[in-house]
C-alpha cells in the first residue's frame, strides 16, 4: 500500500499538492526520499548524493561524542546599536529568526570531546539570518577561541554564513578582526584549529576565522567564497565558469585541504584532531 | 563636475572670479565687494558641509580630487621608494606601498590606490585589489617588523575585487591572512581612511592600534548601493541605505571603529587637497608619538584589546 501511495502522490507533484510530512524530496535530483532514511543518512541524498542542510543540532550529534556536549553559547543576545531599519525594524527580524531557531543568534557551540580530544565545538546556523556574522557571533567566537586556549581543547568551527551581517554595520565588519585576533590564543598554545566549511560560506567570514584553520575541510558542492555569484556575474557581465566557488573548484586552486563526504566527516575529523597530539592513540 | 550639493558654492566662486576679472581689466577697486562675496562663500560653504547627509558624504568621499595614498606620500614624506609586486604572481596596481621617510623617522606604508583620471582609474582597477595586492602588503608588513620601523596604511578602496579572477586566487582567504598579518606587527601601526573603506578590502590594512578617518571619509560592511541591492533589492534606495548603515566618520568614532577625525578643509578634501594632507600629517604625527614608546607586546596587546571591545551585545 505505502508504494501505490508513493506513485499516487508523485503523480500529483506538478498540481501543487503538498507532498506528506514523512517524506521529502532530494533538493538536487528530485528523488522521493523517505525523511527518516534522510536523516539516518545525515542529510545526505543516497541516490546522488547531495549535502542538505540539518539543523546544528544534528551537527553536534554527528561531530560531538555521546553526551559530551555542554553547551557554552546562548548567554549572548544581539542588539540593535544602529537603529537600522530596511524594510523592516532589525529588533523585528532578530525576534522573528529567535523564534524560528530558539537561539539568541546564529551560532551553537559548546565543549565536547570529538573521538576522546578535548574540543571546543562550534556550529553557525544559517536558518538564522543566513548565518551573518554580527556582534553575537564575532563574540561567541572569540570566546569559544579563548576558552580552548585556556582549557587546552582543539577548535572545531562548522561555518555557514552569507557573511557579515549588514544590519550591524561596521560593527560587523569589525568580527573580522576580533575573531582572527581571538585565535592567535590557540595557535600560541599550538592547539589544533579545523574548519569544517558547509554551503555556503562567503564573505566577512570566509575572509576571516573560517580560512585561518591549520586545516581547512569542506562538504562537496559547497558554494565557498568571498563574493557571491551574483556579484561577480554584475562585475564581469559573463557567466561564471562551471563549477566556480564549489568544494572541487577549491580544492583544485589550492584554497582547501579536503572535500569530505558528511557520512565520513567525524572519522577524517578524529584522525586529523588525532595527528595533532603527539600521543597515536591520544584521547 | 560639481556635485549637486555645491552648485551654489560654484556659483558664488564663479561671481567673484568674474568680479576679480573686471577689476583687474578696468582697473576698479572691488575688493570691498570681493571679500564680501568670499565671506559669503566661506559661510556657504561651512554651512552646505555641516548638513551633508551620509550619502552626499559618501559622494564627497568619491569626489575626483580627493587625496589618493600616492598623494600624500609625496607631500608629507621627506622621500620615499615605491616597492612593487607580491614576489610570486604579479604587481597589483591598485595597492601601493614602500619604504618612506616621515618627519625624520623611517616608516613603511602601503595604500589603496585609486588613479587620478579616467584612464588611470582603469589602469588602478579602481582602487580594487586582487589577491597579489594584499599579498604585497603582507610582504611590506614583514618589512616593517624586520626593520622594526612604524607602519602606516592608507585605505581607499569601493572594496576588495569581485571577479573570477580573485576568487580563484583566494581572495577571502588573503584578506582573512592579511587581517591577521597586520595584527601581529610588533611595530606601532596606525590606519587611515582617505575616501572610502569598504568591507574586508579595507579591513585588509586597516588593523591599526589607531584608525584615524577623514571627515567625509565612509567605512562600513558594505557600499550603500550593495546593501540597497540586497535589502531594499533596489540599489536605487542607496540613500536610505547610507544612513542606515551608520558609516560617517562622526557615527564611527561614536561606535569606536575609528579612534579621531581628521579635519577637512571648508568644501571637502577635494577642494584643497594639500591642506587637508597637513591636517592628516599633523594628526599621523601625534598618534605615532603615542605610541612609539610602546614595545612590541605591548603593541599587540593594545591592538587586542581594540579590536576585542568592538561589537555590541548584552548578556542574559
Amino acid at each position: 500500500m505505502a508504494i501505490e501511495r508513493l506513485f499516487r502522490r508523485r503523480r500529483t507533484r506538478g498540481e501543487g499538492r503538498e507532498v506528506p510530512d514523512l517524506w521529502i524530496r532530494c533538493q538536487a535530483c528530485g528523488s522521493q526520499l523517505y525523511k527518516k532514511d534522510l536523516e539516518q543518512n545525515l542529510g545526505v541524498c543516497p541516490h546522488c548524493g547531495h549535502h542538505h542542510r540539518i539543523p546544528v543540532e544534528d551537527w553536534v550529534r554527528i561531530l560531538a561524542d555521546e553526551g559530551s556536549f555542554e553547551a557554552i553559547t546562548g548567554k549572548v543576545r544581539p542588539v540593535d546599536a544602529l537603529s537600522f531599519v530596511d524594510t523592516e525594524p532589525y529588533p523585528e527580524r532578530l525576534a522573528r529568526y529567535q523564534q524560528k531557531t530558539g537561539r539568541p543568534d546564529a551560532i551553537y557551540g559548546g565543549r565536547a570531546t570529538i573521538g576522546g580530544v578535548k574540543s571546543v565545538l562550534l556550529v553557525m546556523d544559517y536558518a538564522f539570518a543566513g548565518g551573518s556574522m554580527g556582534s553575537v557571533v564575532g563574540e561567541e567566537i572569540a570566546r569559544g577561541a579563548e576558552l580552548a586556549a585556556r582549557e587546552d581543547r582543539a577548535l572545531v568551527i562548522v561555518t555557514a554564513s552569507g557573511g557579515a551581517r549588514m544590519q550591524e554595520g561596521a560593527l560587523s565588519l569589525m568580527q573580522m578582526a576580533k575573531t582572527t585576533m581571538a585565535l592567535e590564543f590557540v595557535f600560541q598554545k599550538r592547539l589544533p584549529y579545523v574548519s569544517i566549511l558547509t554551503h555556503p560560506t562567503t564573505g566577512g567570514v570566509t575572509a576571516s576565522f573560517a580560512t585561518l584553520a591549520d586545516v581547512i575541510l569542506a562538504e562537496p558542492d559547497a558554494l565557498i567564497g568571498f563574493a557571491g555569484p551574483r556579484v561577480i556575474k554584475q562585475t564581469i557581465r559573463q557567466d561564471l565558469p562551471e563549477g566556480f566557488q564549489r568544494s572541487e573548484f577549491l580544492l583544485k586552486h589550492g584554497l582547501l585541504d579536503a572535500v569530505v563526504d558528511r557520512r565520513k566527516l567525524k572519522e577524517e575529523l578524529v584522525r586529523v584532531l588525532r595527528l595533532f597530539s603527539e600521543d597515536p592513540d591520544a584521547a | 563636475m560639481p556635485l549637486e550639493f555645491e552648485r551654489p558654492l560654484v556659483e558664488l566662486e564663479e561671481k567673484i572670479r568674474a568680479l576679480e576679472a573686471t577689476a583687474r581689466e578696468q582697473n576698479l577697486d572691488l575688493s570691498d565687494e570681493i571679500e564680501l562675496l568670499k565671506g559669503k562663500l566661506e559661510r556657504l560653504q561651512r554651512e552646505i558641509f555641516a548638513g551633508l547627509t551620509p550619502w552626499q558624504r559618501v559622494q564627497v568621499a568619491r569626489a575626483p580630487g580627493r587625496p589618493t595614498t600616492l598623494d600624500v606620500a609625496e607631500r608629507i614624506f621627506e622621500d620615499f621608494y615605491e616597492l612593487r609586486g607580491d614576489r610570486a604572481f604579479a604587481d597589483d596596481p591598485a595597492i601601493v606601498g614602500g619604504l618612506a621617510r616621515f618627519a625624520g623617522r623611517r616608516v613603511v606604508f602601503v595604500g589603496h590606490q585609486k588613479g587620478r583620471n579616467t584612464k588611470e582609474n582603469i589602469a588602478r582597477n579602481f582602487g580594487m585589489p586582487h589577491p597579489e595586492g594584499y599579498r604585497k602588503a603582507m610582504r611590506l608588513m614583514d618589512l616593517a617588523d624586520r626593520e622594526g620601523v612604524p607602519f602606516l596604511a592608507f585605505i581607499d578602496t569601493p572594496g576588495a575585487y569581485p571577479g573570477v579572477s580573485a576568487e580563484e586566487r583566494g581572495q577571502a582567504w588573503v584578506i582573512a591572512r592579511s587581517i591577521q598579518r597586520m595584527s601581529r606587527l610588533r611595530v606601532p601601526a596606525v590606519a587611515v581612511i582617505l575616501g572610502e573603506g569598504g568591507s574586508g578590502g579595507a579591513l585588509a590594512i586597516g588593523v591599526g592600534n589607531r584608525v584615524l578617518i577623514l571627515e567625509n571619509a565612509w567605512y562600513s560592511v558594505i557600499s550603500p548601493e550593495s546593501c540597497a541591492a540586497i535589502l531594499w533589492r533596489d540599489a536605487k534606495e542607496a540613500e536610505r541605505a547610507a544612513a542606515a548603515l551608520k558609516l560617517t566618520a562622526r557615527d564611527l568614532l561614536e561606535l569606536g571603529v575609528v579612534d579621531r577625525i581628521v579635519p577637512e578643509p571648508g568644501g571637502g578634501a577635494h577642494k584643497n587637497p594639500e591642506g587637508a594632507i597637513r591636517e592628516l600629517e599633523s594628526a599621523l604625527l601625534a598618534v605615532l608619538r603615542e605610541l612609539e614608546g610602546l614595545s612590541p607586546e605591548e603593541l599587540w596587546q593594545d591592538r587586542y584589546r581594540k579590536f576585542r571591545a568592538l561589537g555590541a551585545f548584552e548578556e542574559s
